[in-house]
């Protein structure tokens, strides 16, 4: 097991949620981890990539690569942009070129942050505490491209003072897609409103999610709607005492 | 002037009423679909899925050689092949017979092929009359409007809907039971059968190593379109061959459980030749008419070929939250959700649909549940890249272009970067552009005193 761990905190956690990544920080910390945040790291491309400026996208990632090329172990606040990091960084670079060499080498080594708290700590008990009823929203990338669905659950599960409670919808998109959630704005809030018919079926006060921009396009929603349930990374629950 | 594709999105969006049919038929294909390809169900669903996805990818890749086989084998059986490059020749094929036989009455089972080339349309205007004989199709039919979905033409429609429409249609009393508006629809439908001179199927699958067609049907209108008039003309895109008939098992198990959640659909139809003589049923003519339609062009694409493996199962847009929110007419080609999304620009042209690749939130539902692995999201991604491609080249969508070159030149310069946005976290945010389309929706996230990176250094000091 690693004695030392670099985060990549995304974009969205550096500018919009900080709290979730000092969260996570101190997760790790707790955990015994030494904890380094490289200092070039901007984003990880993905905005560019999913609109489709390639050229522009590829040039943020080679930044990206350049950043955690020395990092044993990169721990991430989110399973979109990990699996922008793990799953797409290498089909951006033509096979054979440094870059595309550099990206196959950080595949294995980044991880989301609950699968590494799981897999690579091995921990399903971190000793946090949270009282309150409180749902899990999975995200499409962790749970389509990372296969990441009981990992987060388990987590919450050892949670003192939680109850976790199932959406019947838990799996259906949040409606934000990036750039998707202005492009087509109706359509996403729809998304976002049914999302949260699926929450309060549940009577939960708290979602929580492992992907700040879908907890930022929730709570965008929920407060639009006057709606008393508050959106919560699992960092920010698991940091918890 | 027709109604834009984000003018049919809002419609969609404000119409409650269509939305909880979308809802309430889109939740029962999902949840009957469910509990057929659970493990308890099917245990070798994911290998079924993997064997379907090689067995079209091969196919595809040497689908001259398939073509070639598949022809001797209807050829064999004393049937005749088309090969049509366009829609207008699909038609005039259809006109050719037509004429020789003396037909004025088609019967047609449902085929999504037949809508690429606006057939019923073409044939009206030559004097045929053309009926549908889905009874889904028979009400789209008598809309005049086109199908909603891919397996479920009439899914955005309720039964009062249809008993408004069969009593202004047909002039039936208002009825909203369904057995008595099926009745209705058989009553007309059956002397249809009786009269057509000529009966147009759609084809699930070409065989090619028994130059038969396959069916799937469950109300058995294809199988009386296919059998009663003299002559079965089978119109089909050259996709749909699959090399032997060993390899229909594995389709069918597939097929009827995405589309519907039926194991097996009511009907299952082998079409090889006409009547032969000494039988009792049968067409006296047997045609196939193949239909390439600009097939061939996706074919020459590695990266996107893929979209032909496509069974038209519409699990995809059963499971899409953006097809249960805009719905099937808010597409602007035959094809709509997710498969629609890839198929209409690379058969229209990505410059006569560019919003289409985007109107999607990437969360691969549709390839989470598509039986032959289409990679969806994916192929949206590429076809993203084409349009931007092409916005540049005609000077097009500058504003946007510029900003994601400002975006990855920040990017790539972490001290510009990190003061630029902490400067402009500082800023009022002018409620304009993409900031006014969030607002729409939503409220703006709280924006914190201070960033990740000053949180951090802070704390590493203190």
């Amino acid at each position: 097991m690693p004695s030392r761990v670099s985060i990549f905190v995304t974009c969205i956690v550096d500018q919009l949620f900080p709290e979730a990544g000092m969260a996570m920080a101190t997760v790790l910390e707790r955990l015994g981890f030494a904890v380094d945040f490289p200092g070039s790291q901007t984003c990880c491309g993905q905005p560019a990539f999913n609109s489709g400026y390639l050229d522009e996208a590829r040039a943020v990632a080679g930044h990206t690569l350049k950043t955690l090329a020395d990092c044993e172990y990169v721990v991430v606040p989110s399973g979109s942009c990990t699996a922008m990091m793990s799953h797409h960084y290498e089909e951006l670079f033509e096979a054979g070129s440094p870059e595309n060499a550099l990206a196959a080498s950080l595949s294995p080594r980044i991880y989301e942050f609950s699968r590494f708290v799981t897999e690579v700590a091995g921990v399903e008990d971190v000793g946090a505490r949270f009282d309150g009823i409180a749902t899990y929203h999975d995200s499409c990338h962790a749970l389509r491209e990372l296969k990441i669905k009981d990992g987060p659950r388990r987590l919450l599960g050892n949670v003192r003072g939680l109850e976790l409670r199932e959406m019947d919808t838990c799996e259906e998109c949040c409606g934000f897609g990036g750039t998707f959630s202005v492009k087509f704005a109706g359509v996403s809030g729809g998304m976002a409103r049914s999302k949260i018919e699926s929450i309060l079926r549940t009577g939960a006060s708290t979602v929580v999610s492992i992907d700040s921009s879908c907890l930022m396009q929730l709570q965008g929603a929920i407060s639009r709607a006057g709606l008393p349930i508050r959106t919560m990374h699992l960092a920010e629950v698991l940091a918890s005492r | 002037m027709p109604e834009t594709f984000d003018q049919k999105i809002a419609t969609t969006l404000a119409d409650s009423r269509l939305q909880t049919a979308i809802y309430t038929a889109t939740n029962r294909l999902i949840s009957h679909r469910k509990a057929v390809v659970s493990a308890d169900a099917l245990p070798d669903y994911q290998e079924l899925r993997t064997q379907a996805n090689a067995v079209k990818a091969h196919t595809i890749e040497n689908l001259d050689w398939y073509l070639e086989e598949f022809e001797r084998n209807v050829l064999d059986h004393g049937g005749h092949v088309h090969c049509c490059r366009s829609a207008a020749d699909v038609a005039d094929v259809v006109l050719e017979i037509a004429k020789r036989r003396g037909a004025r009455m088609i019967v047609k089972s449902k085929s999504m092929t037949t809508e690429e080339v606006d057939l019923n349309e073409r044939l009206e205007h030559h004097g045929l009359q053309s009926v549908e004989s889905d009874f889904g199709e028979y009400i789209i039919q008598l809309m005049h409007t086109r199908p909603y979905h891919i397996v479920a033409p009439a899914l955005h429609l309720t039964r009062y809907d249809v008993a408004d429409l069969f009593e202004r249609a047909l002039g039936v009393p208002n009825d909203p039971v369904i057995e008595n508006q099926c009745r209705t629809a058989r009553g007309v439908l059956r002397e249809k059968f009786l009269e057509a001179d000529i009966g147009i199927s759609g084809a699930n699958f070409l065989i090619a190593d028994s130059g038969a067609v396959t069916i799937v049907e469950n109300e058995g209108n294809a199988r009386l379109s296919t059998s009663a008039p003299k002559v079965h003309i089978a119109v089909a895109g050259i996709e749909k061959l699959i090399p032997r008939a060993q390899d229909l098992g594995t389709f069918l198990k597939l097929l009827g459980r995405s589309a519907t959640g039926q194991p097996l659909t009511v009907y299952t139809s082998f079409l090889a030749g006409p009547k032969r003589s000494g039988e009792v049923d049968g067409p006296e003519e047997f045609h196939v008419v193949l239909l390439d339609g600009g097939r061939t062009k996706l074919l020459a694409d590695p990266e996107k070929r893929e979209s032909l493996y496509c069974i038209r199962c519409g699990a995809c847009l059963n499971h899409c939250p953006v097809y249960r929110k805009i719905g099937g007419h808010s597409f602007p080609w035959v094809y709509s959700g997710p498969i629609g999304a890839i198929l209409t620009p690379q058969f229209v042209g990505v410059e006569n649909a560019p919003q289409l690749p985007f109107a999607s939130s990437l969360c691969g539902a549709c390839a989470e549940v598509c039986p032959v692995k289409i990679d969806i999201p994916k192929i949206l991604l590429e076809l993203r890249a084409e349009v931007k491609t092409a916005e540049k080249q005609n000077g097009e969508n500058q504003l946007e272009r510029a900003a994601f070159s400002a975006f990855a030149y920040m990017a790539v310069r972490p001290k510009l970067w990190a003061r630029a946005l902490g400067f402009g976290r500082k800023l009022p945010i002018p409620p304009v552009g993409p900031v006014a389309a969030w607002l729409s929706e939503r409220e703006m996230p709280k924006l914190p005193a201070k960033s990740f990176r000053e949180l951090w250094k802070q704390r590493k000091s203190a």
